[in-house]
């Protein structure tokens, strides 16, 4: 599968040592470096995404303008309900602590009034009206609201993002695979004259091009592999210094699987940059007699 | 009838082997550089199977673009051509490396790798060939011998001389056994000794079997090669009142033999 790469001394020597500090590993190093930081983020993102959806979808709140009189009774209520699996009263005290952060010592006035506010959580595919008439015969003018209804917006924008981080990892894929054919070009007209004597000779494009694919496919994948062990530094330092994913986030980091995937990017960027270039060379010297 | 019937079965022979005996026949083949004028024209003639040929003709007859012709470096832009018993003219592009196998080329500027050395210049067609390190090695040592390079196997083209360059361009095009060679001033760059053993290397080859075409100016080289057929081009078109290269004769026996 990979003899391509290992081929015999006397085919290595024929493109000689000419053009050996070609930038090509470097503009891929670069590209793989930022597509596995990118990739990173994506996936952090996703996993923030679906504990956030996971933890909002059988969460609900219960909420009765100016009732902070009748938390004891909603609370009652939604305990002895066999479909409620969890009950978080909301103090008053916690309450007005939390209005204090928009309105300030005002949030303290016993003017202002509280809502009363119980979060619960609901077994799997238990209905919430059901439990809407019990508490609004103990607190009328009570609400039901669900919490992924609140939370839809977020999720939204966290899901746009990791689309946002995919397309930024195919465009530099593609931003590779450019840079690829870019050289694979510019070797082709470095080594013209080779080309010419070998084709003159016999050579078929298969063998021409057989050269300049073991060379691109180790710019590849020392570009591909260095720009990634790069990245995999940043992020060890990130995640565990300055705790990168948490504050990206809120909370959620990256997973063993996670590193799996980012492994994977780039020997596939590898593998497309390989393919890229020989196609590039092979229509290339097509377009010769 | 049965006499009729032999005769018409006795021409038909005739014809077969006289396809069978040449080894490239042009049929008014014409040739032009992008939109310029034709600088080979009507070309019509056949080269016998193992003959020797000169060719010869002032400075921008065409015998450099004659000779891409037959090396296979530009196709006609009209006219027909078979080599080898072949179509050419419409062969598909993927066909024509098998062609070029067949083909040892000497070309006027040598077209050596720089970057390779001697030994790796002249091994460069058995590679090409698929041939295996150790089938490679041994002939190219005795090829070197040959053209006098044994001491400079792993010498690169730009630290040898002209005429060094000008052996390992020719042991390059003769280390495959070609059946036809194609030899562009072979001897433009060696002295009179080693010209004459490199047309000795002709010759050889040429017993064996190959067909050996030689554009040159060197008169010398013509006449110390008794039994060679000579072609002239002239403004781009072939000079051939005999008729000869229409229908080569057998090629005399043993070519060389001054």
């Amino acid at each position: 599968m990979l003899g391509w790469l290992f081929v015999a001394p006397s085919e290595r020597r024929v493109l000689g040592s000419e053009g050996a500090r070609r930038p090509t590993p470097w503009v891929i190093a670069i590209m793989s470096f930022s597509m596995v930081i990118v990739a990173a983020a994506g996936l952090a993102l996703a996993h923030s995404a679906s504990m956030i959806s996971a933890s909002a979808a059988s969460r609900y709140s219960v909420q009765v303008p100016g009732g902070a009189g009748r938390l004891a009774a909603i609370e009652r209520v939604l305990r002895s309900d066999p479909s409620v699996t969890n009950v978080e009263p909301v103090s008053e005290s916690e309450m007005r602590k939390t209005l204090g952060r928009w309105l300030g010592p005002a949030a303290s006035s016993r003017d202002l009034p509280v809502p009363a506010l119980v979060n619960f959580d609901l077994r799997e595919g238990a209905d919430p009206t059901r439990l809407s008439g019990r508490v609004a015969a103990v607190a009328p003018g009570a609400s039901i609201a669900a919490h992924r209804e609140s939370l839809a917006p977020l999720l939204r924008s966290l899901r746009a993002l990791q689309w946002l981080a995919l397309g930024l990892v195919v465009l530099m894929t593609v931003a590779a695979a450019s840079a690829v054919v870019l050289a694979a070009r510019g070797a082709l007209d470095t080594h013209r004259f080779t080309i010419d004597v070998m084709h003159g000779i016999g050579a078929t494009d298969l063998q021409i091009t057989h050269l300049f694919q073991r060379r691109i496919a180790i710019d590849a994948l020392a570009g591909s592999f260095a720009g990634a062990a790069a990245a995999a530094l940043v992020l060890l330092a990130l995640i565990a210094g300055a705790r990168f994913a948490g504050e990206l986030t809120g909370g959620a980091g990256l997973d063993p699987s996670d590193a799996l995937v980012l492994l994977l990017l780039p020997l596939a960027l590898t593998l497309i940059a390989t393919f890229v270039g020989r196609a590039a060379v092979l229509s290339t010297l097509r377009s010769a007699l | 009838m049965g006499l009729a019937r032999r005769s018409a079965c006795l021409a038909r022979r005739v014809e077969r082997d006289r396809h069978l005996a040449a080894i490239v026949e042009f049929d008014s083949v014409g040739l032009r550089y992008g939109t310029g004028a034709e600088v080979l024209r009507d070309l019509d003639f056949r080269l016998a199977q193992g003959g020797f040929y000169f060719l010869t003709g002032p400075s921008g007859a065409g015998k450099t673009s004659l000779l891409k012709l037959l090396y296979l470096a530009q196709r006609p832009t009209r006219g027909r051509i078979q080599l080898f018993g072949e179509e050419l003219s419409e062969a598909a592009r993927d066909a024509l490396p098998a062609f070029r196998r067949r083909i040892g080329v000497v070309f006027q500027d040598f077209r050596l790798i720089r970057h390779l050395s001697a030994f790796d210049n002249v091994a460069l067609p058995l590679r090409i060939a698929g041939k295996g390190e150790e089938e490679v090695e041994g002939p190219v040592r005795e090829m070197l011998a040959w053209v006098g390079l044994a001491d400079r196997s792993s010498a690169r083209p730009p630290t040898l001389s002209g005429g060094e360059q000008q052996r390992v361009a020719i042991a390059r095009a003769v280390i495959n056994r070609p059946e036809l060679l194609v030899a562009d001033e072979p001897t433009g760059n060696v002295d009179a000794e080693m010209a004459q053993r490199l047309l000795h290397l002709f010759t050889s080859l040429n017993r064996l079997g190959t067909t050996v075409v030689v554009a040159t100016h060197d008169v010398g080289l013509i006449g110390a090669t008794p039994g060679a057929q000579m072609i002239r081009l002239e403004q781009g078109t072939m000079v051939d009142r005999t008729g000869a290269l229409r229908n080569p004769p057998a090629p005399d026996w043993p070519i060389g033999a001054a």
